[in-house]
């Protein structure tokens, strides 16, 4: 019912196309993919990958599991520099004009420029208030007023202000799961990223609380550049304007999402988006 | 045939379950057996029939001769001091009196130089065992290197207690000139529960989910930031709990200190210093060397009993306390971080 509503209300894709026409989005495109191949220790999931992701608008990766998408988003945020072995092994990843695998960069500076939520929900065990500032506290930020500001502000950009403001104090375990999602945007939204990464936001959510993060998703649009990794291709169809598919680790088709779910070019993507695989 | 298989099989089954039934009860016979034998006898000796009803003196007296002899037909086992005391109530009487050593007073320096034992060992542990452990768990790739170090702390963990006392004694008392002292056993005892520590903490760090690191680090945190604000944090009540049980450890042993930190007998309190550095370099009483100095290195006989069981008994009393409180604040933890 909320779902359904929600699409009624936000018809996606064309709007999307009309904002932002192909062509402009080639130069002023936020994050370059270049020509990337990615291992984890000798096994290579991302083949020649070339991809150019518009600046405020939502762009869907889909695909099946184990197909490099939610790799190609840790790249982002350098998350996978976490894991022991994995490596860019060709190419590069250019944010705003800059290769964020460059010596000289800052990955402080680039986690806070691109921010990222998780599959599974993870707040920490703290107040709702102390979640939201803790990126800010890390930062060094100190002055009460300015924290409370953000702190509200946040909240209220990931619609979660009119329930948790009477409880800011009280621990984010607490918050439901999809209250505890939504905390984990506000989180990521108190740094001011440029970029917001989202790894299957909804995956544990049920419907009513994925219809929310849904809409919150597509209103964070028009202040953030947003990638979402989406197992649910009705999800992808909802809320993003751009949606790339890959398939066994290379890109298949990159387009407008209202292309690419109702006149793909390529065989693969039809037959997946159409349920024949995957 | 097929039935007397049936039967075998059934008959093999009993026999090896009473073969785990015995054993498992023999367990419990003998936890039974240690813990009455000992309570009994040493509440004998800990408390007393009339209010208020603890045998204060014992908890709260140096260690004393026991003087034993017969007096105008009567029977009297008195210490160093009543004796003295008695003496001097019955000027000109002389007694044949037998000594017992450290059979009367209590045990009040032995129990003061274990938990000084426990508080310095333990201090010098965790500061070593947390910082490893961070080590090995937040920032050590999984290298040759890195091997060879746990390969080497579980090698630490077998290493009997005696060998760590030879060691403690040859480094720390003889090659440093520590001499007996607070100082050498804290580090003696320290090293030997480091293994122990180090593993615990490193099961609590791992048992901080993934997930807090990550959305730290996505902030824009740094590793330290991470591990002091999200990690740690979390991880220190499991690392304390189960280092509780490492002070039981401390507690209880008798070999790493007989070299390095214990004395039979010291007349002076560990405070009572002339300067406040040679609070260090002091050997003090401890409770399981006393009770082996009690009921080894001294004439047994019908009144030495009471010292040994009281000892033990206050030993074991301070051990349990101590595994209590340990689960006590895993319990309260536990309900505070669930994941």
């Amino acid at each position: 019912m909320v779902v359904m509503e929600n699409e009624i209300v936000h018809p996606a894709p064309p709007l999307a196309a009309q904002k932002l026409p192909e062509s402009e989005t080639t130069e002023s495109a936020m994050i370059h993919v270049d020509d990337i191949d990615f291992c984890y220790g000798t096994r290579q999931v991302l083949f020649d990958v070339n991809l150019e992701i518009p600046p405020r608008a939502v762009t869907a990766f889909i695909g099946p599991s184990g197909c490099g998408k939610t790799t190609l988003l840790r790249c982002f945020n350098r998350m996978n520099d976490l894991i022991d072995g994995a490596r860019i092994s060709q190419g590069r990843v250019i944010l705003d004009g800059q290769d964020i695998n460059a010596a000289d960069l800052d990955v402080v500076d680039l986690r806070r420029r691109v921010g990222m939520v998780f599959q599974k929900s993870n707040p920490f065990p703290k107040s709702i208030y102390e979640n939201v500032a803790y990126g800010l506290r890390v930062l060094g930020v100190t002055k009460r007023s300015r924290i409370n500001e953000a702190v509200e502000k946040s909240l209220r950009a990931a619609a979660l202000w009119e329930e948790a403001k009477d409880r800011l104090d009280s621990n984010a375990y607490g918050l439901s799961g999809g209250q505890q999602q939504r905390l984990c945007i506000a989180r990521a939204l108190a740094v001011e990223p440029e970029v917001v990464l989202m790894d299957e936001p909804c995956s544990a959510l049920d419907p009513i609380a994925t219809a929310k993060v849904e809409e919150l998703i597509y209103q964070l649009r028009e202040n953030y550049t947003i990638v979402i990794v989406t197992h649910n291709m009705q999800q992808a169809g909802r809320c993003s304007n751009y949606t790339a598919f890959f398939y066994l680790g290379r890109l298949i088709e990159f387009g407008p999402t209202s292309k690419i779910f109702t006149n793909p070019s390529e065989r693969q993507t039809e037959d997946y988006i159409t349920g024949r695989f995957g | 045939m097929s039935k007397a298989h049936a039967i075998r099989s059934r008959i093999t089954q009993k026999v090896a379950f009473w073969i785990f039934r015995i054993a498992t009860y023999l367990i419990l016979a003998a936890a039974t057996y240690i813990f009455l034998d000992i309570g009994i006898k040493g509440s004998r000796t800990l408390f007393t029939s009339r209010a208020p009803f603890i045998n204060v003196p014992f908890f709260t007296q140096r260690p004393q001769t026991l003087f034993v002899f017969d007096y105008d037909g009567k029977k009297y086992t008195l210490s160093d001091q009543d004796f003295r005391a008695w003496k001097e109530g019955h000027p000109g009487v002389e007694v044949e009196a037998s000594s017992v050593a450290y059979s009367a007073g209590g045990v009040w320096p032995c129990i003061v130089g274990t938990a000084l034992l426990i508080v310095g060992s333990m201090v010098f542990a965790l500061a070593v065992g947390i910082c490893s452990a961070i080590y090995l768990s937040e920032y050590s790739q999984n290298s040759q290197f890195i091997r060879l170090i746990r390969i080497a702390i579980l090698n630490l963990a077998g290493v009997p207690s005696i060998v760590f006392g030879l060691f403690g004694f040859g480094l720390f008392v003889i090659f440093f000139h520590w001499n007996v002292s607070l100082l050498s056993g804290w580090l003696t005892l320290g090293l030997m529960i480091l293994p122990a520590i180090i593993t615990a903490s490193e099961e609590s760090l791992r048992a901080v989910p993934n997930g807090l690191r990550e959305g730290s680090l996505a902030l824009g945190a740094t590793k330290w930031q991470t591990i002091r604000k999200n990690v740690l944090p979390y991880a220190l009540p499991g690392i304390l709990t189960s280092s509780i049980l490492g002070i039981g450890r401390v507690a209880g042993e008798t070999a790493p200190i007989m070299f390095t930190a214990a004395y039979a007998l010291r007349d002076e309190m560990p405070w009572q210093v002339p300067h406040w550095t040679d609070f260090f370099f002091q050997g003090v009483m401890a409770l399981p060397y006393h009770i082996y100095v009690v009921s080894s290195k001294i004439p047994q006989n019908e009144y030495t009993e009471r010292v040994q069981y009281g000892a033990a008994c206050i030993l074991l009393l301070v051990v349990f306390c101590i595994a209590l409180t340990s689960i006590v604040l895993r319990e309260r933890t536990r309900k505070r971080l669930s994941w």
